[in-house]
């Protein structure tokens, strides 16, 4: 076939196309998979008890929302990573400075608490299970991004797929704040984020494979 | 014409097109053959077969990806991207390591230049076409290359009016997904 075939063949009858398609399809994909993440943390694991009372406690803002903003940067970084030729530009600083915030606050708090308090800072009740936790609750999160991200035209895949994950990631470890009984910024700054970088690795390596287009 | 001239010019036409004007998708997807063709020819001088089996699967890539585009883009930086993405393909399945020292990242140059000349495909598209499935081919033969409606073209196959919208589309998919696994 001749390319001036091909493109006739291309140009014929073109329909409309609409508009701002990777921020819609994002934001669908969330909107699909956030319930059913919301859905695991609450059967599988259960809303905290004490949720009312927690929310008087700066420290659970703050678990709340340090996840919600990586997963917020997160969401705009990949749905600029999806379109070619955008540059993501300042909001890898999304990504970054809250995790540097949540590491300054954890070390000042661990370096001001009294020696023998430390340990119970660092390793919490449940730090076991907060990671893979995390990672299960992000995981519909994670395969609904993904399928939205597939159907764009990432040209970078493994950096795609990683941002991906960091949206699952924030969005999975919100979600899990409503259940985690823990309250210490030295776990939060180890275990969270541990458990938030295991989606970005697999985005990385899975997008590596699956996102060629 | 000057570069910022070519990108006023197609970015103009693509948007029309986007918006569903054949004319000016055609006139867009013209232009922007040739300015590929000059593009990918000065890059890939170690191999001019390529340059318009290449110049096909960037069309087609930026037609099944068109959806990607925002209008508030330079055009220029799209259609490059997409360019140097298909392009390293082709290299890394090519020759390895060693091409991708080629300098590549010279964003604005991908409207530099224009040919119009183009040398045979060697890749024959109308073979990949014939090879997808009747419910994707049966869509692109009757509505892209014989001109017919998606209504008499649904009525001639006896699919649903939507089957056919999803088989064109599918079908471009699936045909760019071919051109990827016979070149590597």
């Amino acid at each position: 076939m001749k390319t001036d075939e091909l493109v006739a063949l291309l140009a014929a009858r073109a329909e409309p196309v609409p508009r701002h398609a990777a921020a819609r399809r994002f934001a669908f994909a969330l909107a699909v998979s956030l319930p059913l993440s919301i859905a695991v943390m609450a059967l599988e694991y259960g809303v905290r008890r004490d949720l009312v009372q927690t929310m008087f406690w700066p420290m659970f803002w703050i678990k709340l929302l340090f996840p919600a903003c990586i997963a917020v940067a997160g969401f705009v970084v990949v749905q600029r990573l999806a379109r070619p030729g955008v540059r993501v530009r300042a909001a890898w600083l999304g990504l970054a400075v809250p995790v540097l915030l949540v590491w300054a606050m954890g070390l000042v708090t661990w370096l001001m608490a009294p020696v023998d308090e430390r340990s119970a800072m660092v390793w919490g009740q449940t730090w076991r299970t907060c990671v893979f936790n995390i990672a299960l609750i992000a995981l519909p999160v994670f395969v609904a991004s993904l399928v939205a991200l597939k159907s764009l035209a990432p040209t970078q895949p493994a950096l795609a797929g990683a941002a991906a994950g960091a949206m699952s990631a924030g969005a999975g470890a919100a979600v899990y704040a409503l259940h985690c009984p823990e309250l210490a910024a030295p776990f939060l700054a180890i275990w969270y984020v541990i458990g938030m970088a295991l989606p970005v690795v697999a985005g990385a390596l899975i997008g590596h494979r699956v996102l060629r287009w | 014409m000057s570069k910022s001239d070519a990108e006023t010019v197609l970015h103009d036409l693509f948007v029309r097109g986007l918006d569903g004007d054949a004319v000016a998708y055609r006139d867009f997807l013209q232009k922007l053959s040739a300015h590929l063709r000059a593009f990918l020819a000065r890059r890939l001088f170690g191999w001019p077969d390529e340059v318009e089996d290449l110049v096909q699967e960037c069309l087609l890539a930026m037609h099944n990806q068109r959806h990607t585009y925002q209008s508030d883009q330079p055009l220029t930086a799209w259609v490059h991207a997409i360019a140097r993405y298909k392009m390293i393909d082709l290299l890394r399945s090519k020759a390895g390591r060693e091409a991708l020292n080629d300098p590549l990242d010279d964003d604005v140059a991908v409207f530099a230049e224009s040919a119009t000349e183009a040398s045979d495909a060697r890749r024959d598209l109308a073979g990949l076409l014939e090879s997808l499935p009747d419910r994707h081919r049966l869509p692109i033969v009757h509505v892209k290359l014989q001109g017919l409606s998606v209504a008499e073209t649904a009525r001639l196959t006896g699919m649903s009016e939507s089957a056919v919208k999803v088989g064109i589309h599918r079908g471009l998919k699936a045909l760019a997904l071919k051109i990827g696994k016979s070149s590597s």
